[in-house]
């Protein structure tokens, strides 16, 4: 890892004038981007570790049923505390890594990576989360761009998700046996009078939605509902682990059992 | 450089290091806590568990000026003062849940973890903690018998 400037701010404000030094990095639980520096991926002039600005961490409800989840906060504390209102999220959470990455890794970071086989983006999708910065408001289906891309500008903060907690959700994750990473994962998620279905670890260009299952099951919400549909392979990851034929079939079991468990 | 302060098995302790610096060099490097294990560098095998503010980490994906003004503990610190073993020790050494030991004091961090948080934990529960710690000696048997015996004993200061 090349030597950097390590500051760690108390407040958003501190934290936003120390990252406009140029090639300046945010820092928050760091299980990606210290990996990262490691190899040299990633080589910032100054790095500005958030974990000491309180008003990034915490989880509560707003009055319009929100689930409003600050940027910092970790993988286990949400495990431990959304699940009263949202325990499709918590499960996730309570799933990702390991407890030892869940206690340092936070969503902010996690969303900000967008990495193509983490696990929180496909909530985020699901659940049309508002993603709240330092300077906007962005929605979910504007935010993810692509594989590590997000509409994030430079300098720019995740403070807080906001998440909709739908009448019922679930998420199937397939695992890569030797990362633990999703090699495909499928959030589910059904409201009122509409369903979303978003996936992660399948796509060369990151998590998306699967439109054509999302309107079939708003019509029925049933896994039998997916059997005419074919996704196809095109675009689809192919690696080590698996081609993408394989990937997009597991998209659609997947989906059918994360329907199964949240009907 | 910048000077850092922390508690390290509750011992006030200063120490000077680059912003670079990762908790784990801290501990083995300038503090000579050779205990915690270097085994990966990547975040996977978990030899390099410490507890920082009484929650599992992995001390070779954290920094160690991120950890200034906070408490690590690490395996040096889980004993007493007098040398004698803290239960989930006792439990490793009479279950032989350890072959080689290189993973064992990562093992140990996040069993006594775990059991903090739930002193209580069935096997399947401990089989899930322990998913970040990677062994290979002992298949993990005599490792999950070690957590499961230590958990049914009255709870020690560290387990």
């Amino acid at each position: 890892m090349y030597e950097f400037d390590f500051v760690k701010p108390a407040s958003l404000a501190e934290a936003s004038a120390a990252l406009e030094t140029e090639d300046a990095l945010p820092l928050g639980g760091g299980q990606t981007l210290i990996p990262a520096m490691k190899q040299r991926l990633a080589a910032p002039t100054v790095l500005v570790s958030l974990n000491a600005i309180s008003e990034l961490r915490g989880i509560c409800v707003s009055e319009d049923g929100a689930l409003c989840i600050g940027g910092g906060t970790t993988h286990a504390q949400v495990a431990a505390e959304a699940g009263a209102h949202y325990p499709a999220l918590a499960e996730l959470a309570a799933r990702i890594g390991d407890p030892a990455v869940r206690n340092r890794g936070t969503l902010g970071g996690s969303l900000a990576n967008n990495d193509p086989a983490a696990c929180y983006p496909a909530a985020a999708l699901a659940s049309m989360a508002r993603i709240r910065t330092n300077g906007r408001e962005i929605a979910a289906d504007d935010f993810f761009l692509g594989m590590f891309l997000t509409a994030l500008e430079e300098r720019e903060l995740i403070v807080e998700v906001r998440f909709e907690p739908p009448n019922s959700a679930n998420y199937q994750k397939f695992l890569q046996p030797a990362s633990r990473f999703a090699l495909v994962g499928v959030f589910v998620a059904r409201y009122n009078d509409h369903v979303r279905v978003s996936v992660t670890g399948a796509s060369e260009s990151g998590v998306f939605r699967w439109r054509e299952a999302e309107a079939t099951l708003s019509t029925d919400f049933v896994p039998d509902a997916l059997t005419g549909l074919d996704l196809s392979a095109e675009g689809m990851i192919s690696d080590m682990h698996g081609p993408a034929e394989y990937r997009a079939h597991l998209v659609k079991v997947l989906t059918g059992r994360a329907v199964a468990q949240a009907a | 450089m910048a000077d850092i302060s922390l508690q390290v098995n509750g011992k006030a302790v200063v120490a000077e290091a680059e912003g670079r610096t990762l908790l784990v060099e801290l501990l083995r490097e300038k503090l000579g806590l050779t205990g915690t294990h270097v085994g990966c560098d990547t975040s996977q095998c978990g030899a390099c568990v410490v507890h920082i503010d009484g929650q599992a980490a992995k001390a070779c994906a954290v920094l160690a000026h991120d950890v200034e003004g906070c408490e690590v503990t690490t395996i040096e610190g889980v004993a007493a003062a007098d040398g004698t073993l803290a239960p989930i020790q006792q439990a490793f050494h009479e279950h032989h849940g350890l072959q080689c030991g290189f993973c064992t004091p990562g093992m140990i961090m996040s069993a006594s973890a775990l059991l903090a948080e739930n002193p209580k934990p069935s096997e399947a529960e401990v089989r899930e903690y322990l998913e970040g710690n990677i062994c290979r000696c002992t298949g993990y048997q005599n490792i999950v018998k070690a957590v499961l015996a230590a958990s049914s004993k009255t709870a020690g200061r560290a387990a």
